[in-house]
């Protein structure tokens, strides 16, 4: 099977600051691929760079980007315009501010489709209210003339959706898009997704640091930790078999009744992600690793542990998640 | 989720109750002389610039000895007052209006530039700012109009160009504060040209924050054509501009104090009322609309 989204050791670079070191990433078509990590490692940026939509001063590289067949890297900006918000639309983490206050909801969806079709107005419209019914919204006609500030959160983060789905993508790229909802609007919005990708065929990359989410609706996981994926596996085998260490430790930090004793102390990973300048050798989590010898300070080779399975470690595979090291 | 409830749009700013009449009378200050500019001359029966020395420096309807064909009185020479204020407004709105739109474009274009590209654009777009500070407004309108000579277009256009700088100061902060707001992200994500980002996400976003610097700029454009006029160095006679009237009667103050001080009030009505129409505009959509 041809991946959709393929991109090989990509590097990202941010004047003396490395943000994203040799990340590889495979989406295929219509598998929900999380990515997952803690503030700063990378998720985002990797989205951006696969975008081309990078803040000013940063700068990519990587052996192979390709988006349908379409090589990214060498493709100039007025397609690359073309492909976003067409093939690949994107959603973001703050509904409060995702949306232009100046325009009304009908008219900001309807300028998407007709941008990249040359659809009429009145299409455009039309095709909105079909989406805004599908991502659940009530009342689409009514919605259609309402300003940004008229909408919830939950609202809002539809009108996102409908948005990003005008255009038929093949890649839907939601940046933690449920961190801002509450709970209850969370899952909503989860489902909702799950099931957009079963009906449009889509695949999603979803960036997110809730491993909650991550079990609920992932097919394969990538984990990132300091601008590098440490590990990549279907989602069930990750949370079986979970074989870098830093990924034990995410996983140890989520509490889940009935497994964890409730007289212990929740995991939690000492220390933060540390800034990493070019040039920087061996595994990046040795400084807060219970596992770390010498050999850490040297590359290290990825390791496959079986099936599509495989992580950034000097470790063995091993069978279970023994309990984190007090 | 459940049904949503009817939405009520909530007024964006609790603003004062006196800030509310300060805006009401504003722009009835505003409508007044507006009106006054555009019908007046054409409903009153005196002619701004007929001549009748037999009839000079009648004093106004308050005042002793007036005339009830004049019923602000007569200047110097005989002429109308109350249709030379009259057609004066229309000179001051016009000015007031086109180098706010001279300087508008200049500006907004130079700050919205900088603040987008940031750079060496925006090195280019300060250089200019600071430029342009630096030079005194008054100084550089009178050697302008000393030089080529007087002329309602020509204090337009120098006024114009010399008071872009708050436009472009303004454009380019909040500018720079649209541009990294997450819905300028999801146009770009959207596929959306620069061009389109520019002009349809950023412009009216800030455009609240312009329309009351545009006021701010109006009111000191009308006062510094008066100021210019009074100097003897913007609209040419016969027009009567109310700077000129002003400057035309500081000879007479002390006998006929009326007529300086009519054109004055009405200056010192319109530039008050401009600026309350301002604030106004400020606390309505100043800061709740960025958000």
């Amino acid at each position: 099977m041809s991946a959709l989204l393929d991109i090989e050791d990509l590097e990202v670079t941010f004047g003396r600051t490395a943000a994203v070191r040799g990340a590889s990433l495979r989406v295929e078509k219509g598998e929900t691929h999380c990515l997952v990590g803690e503030s700063g490692c990378g998720k985002s940026v990797t989205a951006l760079a696969m975008m081309n939509l990078l803040a000013r001063g940063g700068h990519r590289s990587a052996r192979r980007m390709t988006f349908a067949g379409i090589d990214l890297l060498s493709l100039p900006d007025r397609a690359m315009a073309r492909i976003r918000g067409n093939r690949m639309s994107m959603i973001f983490q703050e509904p409060m501010t995702s949306l232009n206050p100046a325009y009304t909801v009908g008219s900001q969806m309807a300028e998407v489709l007709t941008r990249h079709k040359g659809a009429s107005r009145a299409a455009a419209l039309d095709r909105a209210v079909e989406l805004m019914g599908r991502v659940g919204i009530t009342a689409p006609q009514m919605r259609l003339g309402q300003f940004p500030h008229q909408l919830s959160g939950g609202l809002r983060q539809r009108v996102m959706i409908a948005m990003a789905l005008m255009c038929d993508p093949e890649l839907l790229v939601a940046d933690e898009p449920t961190t801002a909802l509450d709970v209850t609007v969370q899952a909503q919005i989860l489902r909702l997704l799950a099931s957009l990708k079963r009906e449009f065929g889509l695949s999603i990359l979803l960036i997110t640091h809730d491993l909650g989410i991550v079990a609920r609706v992932a097919d394969r996981v990538s984990v990132m930790y300091a601008g590098e994926v440490v590990e990549r596996a279907p989602a069930a085998e990750l949370f079986r078999a979970p074989q870098h260490p830093y990924t034990r430790g995410l996983l140890s930090c989520v509490p889940v009744p009935g497994r964890v004793r409730r007289d212990r102390p929740l995991g939690s990973i000492p220390g933060t992600v540390p800034a990493i300048a070019p040039g920087f050798a061996g595994c990046a989590f040795r400084s807060r690793c219970a596992h770390a010898i010498e050999v850490c300070e040297h590359d290290i080779p990825r390791r496959p542990a079986g099936g599509a399975h495989d992580y950034l470690c000097q470790l063995l595979p091993r069978e279970r998640a023994e309990p984190q090291p007090a | 989720m459940s049904a949503p409830l009817a939405v009520q749009v909530v007024p964006a700013a609790a603003a004062s109750r006196i800030g509310k009449a300060g805006f009401v009378i504003g722009i009835a200050i505003v409508a007044v002389v507006a009106a006054a500019a555009l019908f007046g001359n054409a409903l009153l029966p005196a002619d701004p610039f007929t001549q009748d020395l037999g009839n000079r420096l009648k004093p106004p309807f308050w005042m002793d000895g007036t005339e009830s064909a004049h019923p602000l009185g007569t200047d110097q020479l005989g002429r109308d007052y109350l249709a030379r204020l009259v057609y004066g407004a229309r000179i001051s709105l016009l000015i007031g209006i086109m180098t706010v739109i001279a300087s508008g474009l200049i500006g907004i274009t130079l700050g919205v530039l900088g603040g987008f590209f940031g750079g060496r654009v925006d090195d280019v777009v300060l250089f200019a700012i600071t430029t342009r500070l630096s030079i005194p407004v008054v100084l550089v309108a009178l050697a302008v109009v000393g030089l080529l000579g007087s002329g309602l277009g020509l204090v337009v256009a120098t006024l114009g160009l010399l008071l872009w700088d708050r436009f472009a100061v303004v454009a380019r902060a909040t500018t720079m504060q649209v541009r990294t707001l997450d819905y300028v992200s999801a146009a770009w994500c959207a596929g959306a040209s620069t061009a389109h980002i520019l002009v349809k996400e950023i412009l009216p976003n800030i455009a609240s924050h312009l329309a009351v610097v545009a006021t701010l700029e109006m009111a000191l454009a009308i006062l510094l054509e008066a100021a210019l006029s009074f100097l003897g160095l913007g609209v040419p006679p016969p027009l009567p501009s109310w700077g000129l009237m002003i400057a035309e009667g500081k000879d007479y103050m002390f006998f006929s104090p009326w007529v300086i001080m009519i054109p004055g009030v009405a200056l010192f009505t319109l530039v008050l009322g401009i600026n309350l129409v301002g604030d106004g505009l400020r606390n309505l959509l100043g800061t709740e609309r960025l958000r």
